[in-house]
């Protein structure tokens, strides 16, 4: 019984389980539901979780830890090899490939468990490509996890379905009227949600460990001292590379600055208009529409530098152009990419500082209103004083995201790592040169593959950073009027 | 000083109504307020109040679904003229609230911010004059004197509602209003506030708006008693507390309406 069938079957065990532990209760009650500690429906779901969750558990962890041993079982099988990654998955294709011959009617069962003459061609007309001849150690290892796996695939039929019935008999069982099922479908529930948390927690942890342990491989290979301090980022697939972050940091750093200083004033006057200015019908239309820029993916962005702002400044500062210097050379430069990146950050720090603003209590307004203040010296004088901490949190959140920001600065910095000041030089940026140092096929153990690792963590602590500066800032700032 | 009896009109309301759209919430009220004189507000909590205080200052302008009907004059002149401009009018009639907010910034700076404001201080030690005569006059110098330089926000309620007062006193106004300035208040702090009201009187016309009948009788020369948005009894506090004309004014102060 293949997975997918094994799971529906758990299901409707389970939903048979529902139905019965409802019956059941109302048996053991003599039908008068009120003699019951719970109600009829926790009974349900008690039976019904009761089924579901082991079976569902031991059936996740059964998929996973199954093709792990037999796969170690194979390898010692073939421990002769000098290569045993490449000749193992030489081992897994053929299983595999047997498995859909098999499925296909081109092999019968009986056959694929014999030696085969002509397996490339067989298994090349049912659609699967092998690399090199097959040796006899290959098929029968792969022969022989094939096996395994069939046999594995039943235990695990029998495991899954016998402890569907235990748990469903047992739950039954536990059904009486005295028996506290409300109870116990709250812990159910609360041990549910706590996995769900931790989760998500552990996923992040697993990223940074995963992370850092490529990022010691890659100072394995190359030298910290070049990563931190050294000064030309050159990565050469020939050996030899010079991989420091420096200069990428650089331009991370300046296109983020453009970007700030084009988001921050004019998100913000935004969100002192919307929230001190504006009546309720501008308000209306304007935060949806603002909210709805805030939706607009980057990569729509990165083409509208691509295609106007790139072109607009090359139109204006290159050669040719509207103020006949010649500063620009071509439509990628910093200028661009923090333009764009600063109009895409324009929603998220006026929503921000909006609900910031809106934070200031009222009765501060009034009391300088009250003392013959005019709006404008209250906004200057009180709310923004008051809501600058959490403005100050917002710029710090926006910068975050402008440093991590990757599809705008693709398409709209260039490729260029170098230090220059002028920003209508092409420059590029950390999040770039990870897209360009993992994609294309260099292989996994070489340093200018590596690299991307030590970047991305790099780049993690430093958001990280800012992110929790910000958020302790934007805290002690709510505390503050609470 | 004018001698007649009638010039010492500070503040007269003529025919004022006042909806919240369609909430009509005060009802035909007319009243002359006096000068260097405390004028107490009672009545039952929605009656309205803090909204007709809120007129004497236009600080109603600041509710978007507000309307006000009627003439409220100042000295004369009336307060809701297209040319009286209403941040000017609210330097003149200072505003108290009944929960203490002083600005996030130091004492100094709240008491000096209307000062500043409308360039009251002719330099620094001006400035340092207006601020110490200030926080003397609200009973809170001798407590702060030390520590200017601290944020307002970092006092106690009483201390904070005193800096409050300080801060209106600061801008020189004519007209003190005050919404319920003792609500937060401990009794000491409330003695403390109650005899600075009594000050006061001697620059001011000051109108405080009160739940404690005590305190109306102890501070105020007028009381008016206001209910469901009508002006129910305007007199002498000695006479409405003791001879009230009407029988709901008799029925709210001996506790029968509440
Ligand atoms: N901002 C507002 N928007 C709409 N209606 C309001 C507003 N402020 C007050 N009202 C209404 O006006 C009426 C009078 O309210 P007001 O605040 O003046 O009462 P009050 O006498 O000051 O009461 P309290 O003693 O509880 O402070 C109430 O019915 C209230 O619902
Ligand atoms: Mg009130």
């Amino acid at each position: 019984m293949s997975a997918f069938w094994l799971t529906i079957t758990v299901l409707i065990l389970s939903a048979f389980g529902a139905y019965a532990g409802r019956a059941q209760s109302l048996r053991v009650a003599g039908g008068d539901a009120r003699k019951l500690h719970s109600l009829p429906k926790y009974y349900s779901s008690f039976v019904a979780l009761g089924v579901l969750i082991p079976c569902l558990f031991v059936l996740v962890i059964w998929l996973f830890a199954q093709p792990k041993l037999i796969e170690r079982g194979a390898e010692q099988m073939l421990n002769a090899s000098s290569e045993p990654s490449l000749v193992m998955s030489d081992v897994r294709r053929v299983a595999d490939g047997l498995g859909v011959a098999v499925a296909q009617g081109a092999l019968s069962e009986t056959e694929a468990h014999a030696p085969i003459e002509n397996l490339r061609d067989v298994l090349g007309g049912v659609g699967v490509a092998l690399g090199n001849e097959v040796t006899p150690d290959v098929l029968s290892a792969a022969q022989g996890m094939r096996a395994q796996e069939q046999r594995g695939n039943q235990f695990r039929m029998f495991a899954v379905l016998g402890l569907a019935a235990l748990t469903l008999v047992f739950g039954l069982s536990r059904i009486t009227p005295e028996f506290r099922a409300r109870n116990a479908v709250e812990r159910v529930v609360l041990a549910l949600l706590i996995t769900a948390a931790s989760l998500a927690i552990l996923t992040t942890v697993g990223i940074v460990l995963s992370m850092i342990f490529e990022t010691r491989n890659f100072f394995g290979l190359h030298s910290w001292k070049d990563f931190f301090f050294g000064v030309k980022w050159a990565p050469n697939f020939r050996g030899d590379s010079e991989l420091s972050i420096l200069p990428l940091l650089w331009g991370t750093i300046y296109i983020s600055l453009i970007a700030l200083l084009v988001s921050v004033p004019i998100g913000l006057f935004a969100a002192i208009y919307l929230s001190e200015y504006a009546g309720p019908k501008t308000r209306g239309v304007a935060k949806p529409l603002l909210e709805i820029l805030a939706g607009i993916p980057t990569i729509v962005y990165g083409l509208f530098a691509l295609l106007t702002i790139g072109p607009l400044l090359l139109n204006t500062f290159g050669s040719g152009g509207l103020l006949g210097v010649e500063w620009m050379s071509g439509a990628t430069a910093v200028l661009t990419a923090g333009l764009v990146m600063g109009i895409m950050l324009i929603p998220f720090v006026s929503s921000l500082s909006d609900d910031i603003i809106n934070a200031v209590p009222q009765a501060m307004r009034d009391g300088s209103l009250g003392l013959g203040a005019t709006k404008s010296e209250t906004i200057r004088q009180v709310v923004i004083p008051a809501a600058l901490p959490g403005i100050v949190g917002a710029i710090l959140l926006a910068a975050s995201r402008a440093i991590g920001e990757t599809m705008i600065v693709v398409l709209g910095a260039g490729a260029i790592a170098k230090f220059s000041a002028n920003p209508l030089d092409a420059m590029t940026t950390i999040t770039t040169r990870i897209v360009s140092q993992l994609t294309g096929d260099g292989d996994f153990a070489s340093p200018e593959t590596l690299v991307a690792f030590a970047l991305g963590l790099t780049l993690f602590v430093l958001t990280l950073g800012l992110n929790i500066i910000a958020l302790y800032i934007v805290r002690k700032y709510r505390e503050q009027y609470e | 000083m004018k001698e007649n009896a009638m010039d010492n009109i500070k503040i007269s309301a003529k025919n004022v109504q006042v909806y919240y759209a369609d909430n009509h919430a005060i009802k035909d009220v007319n009243v002359e307020i006096e000068d260097k004189t405390v004028t107490a507000f009672i009545g039952p909590s929605g009656c309205g109040k803090s909204t007709f205080l809120r007129c004497l200052n236009r600080m109603n302008d600041t509710i978007d679904i507000c309307r006000v009907e009627g003439d409220i004059l100042i000295e004369g002149e009336d307060i809701y003229d297209r040319r009286v401009d209403p941040v000017q009018l609210r330097a003149k009639v200072g505003m108290v609230f009944q929960k203490p907010n002083p600005f996030p910034k130091s004492i100094y700076d709240n008491v000096a911010y209307g000062p500043r404001i409308h360039g009251l201080a002719r330099g620094k030690a001006d400035l340092d004059e207006i601020v110490e005569k200030s926080l003397r006059s609200a009973a809170i110098w001798d407590e702060v004197k030390d520590r200017l330089d601290a944020p307002g926000t970092g006092l106690s309620g009483g201390q904070q509602q005193r800096l409050c007062i300080a801060r209106a006193v600061a801008t020189a106004p004519e007209v003190l209003l005050m919404d319920e300035p003792c609500s937060a208040l401990d009794p000491i702090a409330t003695a403390q506030v109650e005899e600075l009201i009594d000050e006061l009187r001697q620059n001011f016309a000051v109108v405080i708006v009160t739940h404690s009948m005590q305190q109306a009788a102890r501070v105020s020369q007028k009381t008016a008693f206001f209910h469901l948005g009508n002006l129910v009894e305007y007199g002498e506090t000695n006479q409405i507390f003791t001879k009230p004309s009407d029988p709901r004014t008799e029925s709210y102060i001996t506790g029968r309406i509440g």
